[in-house]
């Protein structure tokens, strides 16, 4: 038998370690919380799957999530249609490419935070431009009393913030497209439509996966804008996901509840994504009938 | 179905943008009559695919006028003028089947259905697709990508034109073959003007009935395939065409005899052709019309033998000049070689032009 070089496995410790500190020892700590009560002083009382159990069975949980489902899915109908429909009106060449692309990556570059405090003195009646001139116009607008006012704020600001990246990601792929397949169109006398769904759209496919993707995990886990724009108001109802478990765990300092939920969480990202991915991949293989 | 004239055309890429006039494409007139096969033969950056890229409409000219049946359609689009056009590389719709690929050029143009089924059943048979006719484009070998492609160029039978850009180039030797005499069987079925881009010889000269040699931008030669090697206009035409290519040597002409380098080429009759002016005077005389002999000819120093198959091919040196030569069958290289040219194959060049025969 050949001697094994077990050696090569300190190779691996590094990563090892740093997987350790940045993943696996702080989720095994948000799983240990999951699963025990305190009363403080330290003192910790295993009480199994209850947190789990009273969290699915909570109304405030399954309204929070609700709520959040509601927001990436209408971020997402907005913002990858119209994110396609700006990359594919952008420029191919010229001068032209590299100002929109500054323009588009602006908002990227602006911290969260400051994206929540620009809108939320944007829109207020009071002083904010938007706000004092929708009220100027006498369009009843009030982000901070109306909740569908609320809601159509966060949803502005969020594809203001965000549909460039879904835009970046669609023109690289748009880009990277042959002109031959073009002129092969124009040959077969493909309709413009024909042009984008049977080259353009196949061929941005796989960046467009990943913009749904990217667009989906982020939208669900929004936590700084709402924060700083609504505060998860009026009433509670701007209160996603991360902002209730916000409330729990720092509010109300409740750290059994507060880790069940970002376990629950988390696998629902995880699984919408694998959704997503699934859905969107398996296409490829099908044999057509 | 239509014959084709370029008037005057000429293209160059950077027109308009001050720098001096590069040509891809130098002024020419061609006509291209309906339902001929031709094939447009030169080596890369010729001008091949500019030149074809006006005729389908996919380039406009920077000069000219581009004519089907004498009617102008120099401004009309692609789709307008109804041309058929197959790429060097495949081209395919990923998420379409192989048999949707097909029907996609009719269905742009609103065929009935029947219609449509029935020539896509026709084509995919052509192409001995199939069995593969509901597969995804996208899981195929390039083969079979390239072999769509050639199908949606040949799927319309109403086109003006078809054109091939070098079509089998990705394709695999055998089959190259086979599809070749299948584009040959499909022109003499529906007479459609084809076009076909190469820089195979061989290709060229199966495909055509008339061979376009393209050097430089500009048209060489038109002729048939027999022409193009008995009489090159362009000594490129004659070592491009032939394998191995003619033999170009530099001479000169002394009263009525044909001297290269100090030696008379053994005529046995006076030259036809008189220049006042002997510069840039070369002898061309393709290798299948040499012959080694021993002790008499021009001396020559042998540097190699290659027998590619069929036939022997001797490499020799003369001077700074490469002369190959083609032995018949049952020859062998004699001692003391000396090369004896046929008088009535020897072509002479001016400036790289052919100016006349022996």
């Amino acid at each position: 038998m050949k001697p094994l070089n077990n050696k090569a496995w300190f190779m691996v410790l590094p990563v090892l370690v740093l997987v350790a500190f940045s993943a696996i020892i702080p989720l095994m700590t948000v799983v240990n919380y999951s699963v025990q009560d305190t009363f403080g002083n330290n003192e910790f009382f295993w009480v199994g799957t209850e947190w789990f159990q009273e969290l699915l069975t909570s109304e405030r949980f399954h309204n929070a999530l609700q709520r959040t489902l509601l927001f990436s899915g209408l971020v997402l109908l907005i913002e990858i249609p119209l994110g396609i429909f700006i990359a594919l009106a952008m420029p191919k060449r010229g001068i032209g490419v590299s100002i929109c692309l500054v323009l588009m990556a602006l908002p990227l570059l602006i911290p969260w935070n400051v994206v929540g405090t620009i809108w939320q003195v944007f829109g207020r009646v009071d002083i904010g431009l938007l706000g004092h001139g929708l009220a100027e116009l006498g369009i009843d607008y009030n982000y901070t009393q109306d909740i569908f006012d609320a809601w159509l704020t966060l949803i502005v600001m969020d594809v203001w913030h965000w549909t460039s990246l879904v835009v970046l990601l669609c023109y690289s792929g748009l880009v990277a497209i042959p002109e031959v397949y073009y002129q092969a169109a124009r040959i077969d006398g493909a309709s413009r439509w024909a042009v984008f769904r049977y080259i353009q759209l196949p061929k941005i496919k796989r960046v467009l996966l990943i913009a749904v993707l990217l667009r989906f995990m982020d939208s669900f886990m929004i936590y700084t804008e709402p924060f700083v724009v609504t505060g998860g108001g009026p009433g509670n109802a701007t209160t996603f996901l991360s902002i209730d478990l916000v409330q729990m765990a720092v509010g109300q300092f409740d750290l059994g509840p507060a880790a069940a939920m970002s376990l629950v969480y988390f696998l629902i990202i995880l699984l919408v994504c694998w959704v997503f991915y699934t859905i969107m991949t398996s296409y490829d293989n099908d044999e057509i009938g | 179905m239509a014959s084709i004239k370029l008037h005057e055309i000429a293209h160059c890429y950077n027109a308009g943008k001050g720098a001096g006039v590069d040509y891809a494409l130098k002024p020419l007139n061609q006509s291209w009559e309906n339902g001929g096969a031709y094939a447009l033969l030169g080596p890369s950056g010729c001008g091949k695919t500019t030149l074809l890229n006006i005729i389908s409409g996919l380039l406009r000219p920077s000069e000219g006028r581009v004519l089907f049946d004498e009617k102008d359609i120099t401004d009309l689009t692609t789709e307008q003028r109804n041309i058929a056009q197959v790429f060097q590389f495949p081209v395919v719709y990923d998420t379409l089947s192989v048999a949707k690929n097909l029907a996609f050029p009719l269905q742009n143009r609103g065929l009935a259905n029947d219609v449509i089924e029935r020539r896509v059943a026709e084509v995919l048979q052509m192409l001995g697709m199939q069995a593969k006719a509901n597969l995804k484009a996208r899981g195929l070998n390039a083969d079979d990508k390239q072999k769509i492609s050639l199908g949606r160029g040949l799927v319309r039978t109403d086109v003006e034109a078809i054109l091939f850009d070098e079509p089998l180039t990705v394709i695999d030797p055998h089959l190259k073959w086979q599809l070749r005499t299948e584009l040959k069987k499909i022109h003499q079925q529906f007479q459609h003007t084809m076009i076909y881009v190469t820089h195979d010889q061989t290709e060229a000269l199966t495909f055509a009935d008339k061979v376009i040699v393209m050097y430089e931008g500009a048209i060489v030669q038109i002729g048939t395939p027999e022409e193009l090697f008995e009489q090159p206009k362009h000594t490129f035409v004659g070592k491009f065409i032939g394998s191995p290519g003619m033999n170009v040597l530099p001479c000169e002409l002394r009263g009525s005899d044909i001297v290269v380098n100090g030696n008379k080429v053994a005529l046995g009759r006076p030259v036809s052709v008189s220049r006042e002016d002997s510069k840039g005077l070369e002898l061309g005389i393709r290798p299948e019309y040499v012959k080694l002999s021993a002790d008499c000819g021009i001396p020559v120093d042998i540097t190699g033998v290659e027998d590619v198959g069929k036939r022997i091919v001797v490499r020799s040196k003369f001077h700074n000049s490469d002369v190959n030569i083609i032995l018949r069958e049952g020859e062998g290289i004699p001692g003391n070689p000396g090369l004896i040219f046929e008088p009535s194959k020897i072509n002479l060049y001016q400036n790289s032009y052919l100016v006349g025969t022996v």
